[in-house]
């Protein structure tokens, strides 16, 4: 048997169906290649070895009785630690809920063991979701496959690093404001943003609540499209989620792998151009459109004039939503609990605790959000926000009066060395300029890898109106068809 | 403080209070606002929880429509607008009984605003105005253990119970209600007994205050008339309808002194005691903290149906004081007799015993007269005292058909109020029954009369009230048990021509 580590996701679940090999096999195989090389990458932080095997058996066992099992029975699957899971640890990239474990699965997990795929553990995560290279995970950062001096993108680094360093063929993340998608640009891998209320976020740990949507991240387009069909769904426990059946996610990449995209229309959002990207990005951005052209599709200038507020607007209502949502982290029912001592009163441990369970990025961003939602400050700053918001959504539903899908570059720069951004926070944030508006806009957005820069991966976002998913699978899937996927060197 | 408070008569000749009055009402809905964790009061601590209503991380709240719903009729019964869209809102501020460290509650996007209740006071209609009626959840309860006060300064461990957070929990905010004079106590007093009976013909909640399912703060400020409005305080721990009253009082009494005296009022919390009568200051509210409000994100917004609203508002029940006044006529009581009814607290009672069988007259003559009078004497709630309106209208029943006198009827209450059973079975249990026959009644009349020659000759010769010593001797070797009328029949049937 070929090496299953190496294979898609497809392919090991048509194994496991054949019976050419056990999920036990599978599972096994994913966690040698963890052991061999995890301590190169630290995309996990936790591997449930035992959990699961247990699950692999399971799945060979209802194989062997006859069960009829879902398309992606038997796979494993890496879980960002952003989503609760029963019984093992739960840490969202932080040093305060350490040794927490959750009482409840989330409902991605639930459905991720419903659909019969393997979780393998836990992956790193910049703290609370909030960065763009892992570098902010009290547990160190996570190494980018294709060069382990550089950064695996952020917040969900961990579960696209864990992709391209074959550890696992399919994964979680979550995307506030590019959380999956940039990862996936600068690791070669495919990550996708659902629409808004097309995942359940019940048990997913908030960062910012009108934002943070979990998603699919896999090797390629038609992988992370079963895995988010897999997922995808209204789920009464969220009352964000959307009642509404997930588009076709399948059918539209398995459309787009024909590589026809005759009578697509695809936007390319004038205000992205200029010095947003770096040249390199820029060159295989403009090589990819050729290749989109090449496969049928039309391709028009739109403006939206008010994504440049995109930005801004961003660092108001998500760190408003956080100050909010990381209150009750204090030491009381659950995580750390720092100075109890006997003699120090209630104020002054959850103060302690806080002060030694947060990191500096969660801080500054705590700080920012109460500031912003202060009496006398809220209208200025979290009002005027939401109004951006609102433009921004006027300019998205114009374009997309215009055409199909909007494309840019996913993020301005390859993957940067570790320490290059750190010191200056704001150009931490430039790396979610292009992923932001579609956050704020609440539509679905896709990265896929469409070139190499300087050897290092460039991905291109597809962004797609709300409900309509399945259509930015498509383009991205006759894209992959045209370009191939990306391997990198090996660890 | 020593300083001696004015008289109370002297504080209205010369100031004129402003009240206002929040009032939380727990909802008696099955589920918790925002999870499906049972509502029941009483469990063991932290039973009654869910990843949900503990704030756990990832957890996300669901409204529940049986408590929106509620919230509606409560806002219709109080003849407020019905908003067709609004939100859920977090205000937040760190506290260990609040699972999330914010309580999702409603802001500038009220469920139901601007209405008004009228109420009775000696007679007249007062119209108090309705700000707002929102839904929010209610937060746990923390238990200080170990120091002496009971509260979180010298306490050596603190003890939270999360079963109660979550529960639904309704706020009702009057409008300031100016120009009631010396009344001002009995207008706060009759607004939230008028709003408690609302709210139980609605059947939204159990209302009761001494378990905290109604919890009243009360504004109180005072100004010279002709001047604006004086600096309010608000008074928590207000925890019966009598300490509404009394919280008032004594608030204008302290203002007053503290006025008075040259003093300016501090906006603040006070703490009601029930115990003197005095509040104390809690929480100053000038350095309150900022609750930093905004739209819950995890909700979406609520726009209730217009036609439901409709539907709602077409169902609600007749409200007290209309149904009040249907029970006057009916009962055919003068307002004063229908005012000592109130006051007992014992219009329901009445109806339901009426309703089991009972005439008016005898329903109101129990339930006013020896139930009442057990039930000041033992300090309990007259619906709280042990008999029922069946077992009232049962006893009545008895007495009716002439198997019990007015005196064993007392007695045969007496044993249904310590819960020896039903009317019927104390009668038989303890050999009540008034002696009808007249077999065994002659013979002790005959016996009253041989043994007592003296009076029967005084009978025999005219002098007819003589007689009741005959009948108290009959009555005597009967043990209470013959029936009086009876006795004094037969002894005049026999002693007079």
């Amino acid at each position: 048997m070929t090496d299953v580590t190496a294979m898609t996701a497809t392919q090991i679940a048509g194994l496991v169906a054949t019976g050419a090999a056990s999920a036990v096999e599978v599972t096994q195989a994913h966690l040698d290649r963890i052991a061999a090389v995890d301590g190169r990458i630290n995309a996990f932080l936790h591997v449930d070895t035992e959990g699961a095997l247990a699950a692999a058996r399971d799945i060979d066992a209802r194989r062997a009785a006859g069960e009829e099992l879902g398309p992606l029975a038997g796979v494993p699957v890496a879980v960002k630690d952003v989503l609760t899971t029963k019984g093992v640890p739960t840490t969202v990239g932080s040093k305060i809920l350490e040794g927490w474990h959750p009482p409840y699965d989330s409902t991605i997990v639930e459905r991720l063991r419903a659909a019969g795929t393997v979780m393998l553990g836990k992956t790193n995560m910049d703290e609370f979701a909030m960065g763009s290279s892992t570098e902010y995970s009290a547990y160190g950062p996570s190494r980018n496959p294709w060069d382990t001096d550089r950064i695996p993108g952020g917040s969900g680094g961990g579960s696209a690093a864990a992709l391209a360093a074959y550890e696992a063929p399919l994964a979680i993340g979550s995307d506030t404001g590019g959380s999956i998608r940039q990862p996936g640009a600068v690791t070669g891998t495919v990550g996708a943003k659902p629409t808004y209320g097309g995942t359940s976020r019940y048990g997913l740990v908030a960062f910012s609540s009108s934002l943070d949507t979990p998603g699919p991240c896999a090797r390629t387009v038609l992988d992370a499209a079963l895995l988010h069909a897999a997922i995808g769904g209204h789920d009464p426990r969220d009352s964000t989620s959307i009642p509404a059946p997930v588009p076709d996610v399948v059918a539209a990449a398995k459309l787009g792998a024909t590589g026809d995209l005759s009578g697509v229309r695809l936007g390319i959002v004038t205000e992205f151009g200029g010095e947003g990207a770096e040249p390199g990005v820029t060159a295989a951005f403009n090589e990819a459109v050729a290749t989109l052209t090449k496969l049928g599709a039309e391709i028009v200038e739109v403006s939206c004039p008010h994504f440049r507020y995109a930005l801004p607007a961003y660092y108001l209502i998500a760190p408003s939503e956080c100050s909010s949502n990381l209150a009750r982290f204090d030491g009381v029912r659950f995580g750390l609990r720092v100075g109890d001592d006997g003699n120090r009163s209630l104020e002054e441990v959850m103060s302690l605790t806080r002060e030694v369970g947060f990191g500096p990025e969660v801080k500054r961003r705590i700080m920012l959000g109460t500031y912003a939602l202060s009496s006398g400050y809220y209208d200025a700053y979290y009002g005027q926000a939401q109004k951006v918001r609102t433009l921004i959504t006027r300019d998205f539903t114009a374009a997309f009066e215009r055409v199909d899908a909007l494309i840019s570059p996913t993020t301005p720069f390859v993957a940067f060395p570790l320490g290059a951004r750190t010191s200056d926070p704001y150009q931490m944030y430039l790396a979610d300029l292009f992923t932001i508006p579609t956050n704020l806009y609440g539509g679905p957005g896709i990265s896929v890898p469409c070139g190499l820069s300087d050897g290092l991966p460039v991905g291109l976002q597809v962004m797609a109106p709300t409900l309509a998913d399945d259509r930015m699978y498509r383009v991205a899937a006759a894209l992959e068809s045209a370009v191939g996927t990306f391997t990198p060197p090996a660890l | 403080m020593t300083t001696t408070l004015p008289a109370y008569d002297e504080v209205v000749a010369r100031y004129e209070p402003v009240i206002g009055l929040e009032t939380h009402v727990e909802l008696g809905t099955n589920t918790k606002m925002f999870c499906g964790c049972p509502t029941d009061f009483g469990g063991e601590p932290n039973t009654r929880v869910c990843p949900v209503c503990l704030g756990l991380p990832g957890s996300l709240p669901v409204a529940n429509k049986a408590a929106i719903e509620a919230t509606i009729r409560i806002g219709l019964a109080l003849n407020c607008s019905i908003a067709t869209w609004c939100r859920f809102a977090r205000k937040n501020y760190f506290y260990p009984d609040m699972p999330k460290n914010f309580q999702i509650s409603q802001y500038d996007e009220p469920l139901c605003v601007d209405g008004y209740l009228d109420v009775e006071v000696n007679g007249e209609t007062v119209r108090i105005g309705i700000e707002r009626v929102h839904l929010e959840e209610d937060t746990g309860k923390t238990l200080h253990v170990g120091g002496a006060t009971g509260r979180i300064h010298g306490a050596t461990e603190s003890l939270v119970d999360y079963n109660r957070a979550g529960i639904p929990l309704v706020e009702i905010v009057t409008k300031p209600i100016p120009g009631t004079g010396a009344l001002a106590p009995e207008v706060a007093r009759a607004y939230v007994t008028e709003l408690r009976d609302v709210l139980r013909s609605l059947g939204v909640s159990d209302v009761r205050m001494e378990e905290g399912s109604l919890r009243c703060d009360v504004n109180t400020s005072l100004n010279l008339p002709g001047q604006e409005w004086g600096t309010r305080t608000e008074t928590k721990n207000v925890n019966s309808l009598r300490s509404v009253e009394r919280a008032v009082r004594s608030e204008m009494l302290r203002q007053a002194a503290v006025l008075g005296a040259g003093g300016r009022i501090t906006q603040e919390t006070r703490h009601f005691h029930e115990d003197t009568g005095d509040t104390t200051p809690g929480r100053s509210k000038e350095t309150a903290t900022d609750y930093r409000y905004f739209p819950e994100p995890d909700l979406v917004p609520l726009a209730p149906d217009p036609a439901w609203v409709q539907e709602l508002k077409a169902a609600l029940p007749e409200l007290p004081r209309l149904h009040r006044r249907r029970l006057q006529q009916a009962w055919g009581l003068s307002d004063a007799d229908m005012q000592s009814v109130l006051n007992a607290g014992a219009v329901e009672l009445i109806e339901a015993t009426v309703a089991a069988g009972a005439t008016p007259a005898a329903a109101r003559k129990w339930w006013l007269g020896e139930l009442s009078r057990r039930a000041n004497e033992t300090g309990v709630e007259l619906a709280d005292i042990g008999a029922t309106p069946t077992q009232v209208a049962e006893l009545q029943g008895l007495v009716d058909a002439g198997k019990l006198n007015d005196k064993l009827a007392r007695t045969v209450l007496e044993g249904v109020v310590a819960g020896e059973g039903s009317p019927t079975e104390i009668m038989t249990n303890r050999k009540l029954e008034v002696v009808s026959d007249t077999g065994a009644l002659t013979a002790a009349v005959d016996e009253a009369i041989a043994a007592n020659p003296a009076i029967a000759d005084k009978v025999r010769s005219g002098k007819v009230a003589a007689a009741g010593a005959l009948v108290g001797a009959v009555m005597k070797t009967t043990q209470g048990q013959a029936d009086a009328q009876t006795v004094r029949a037969l002894i005049l049937e026999r002693l007079t021509p």
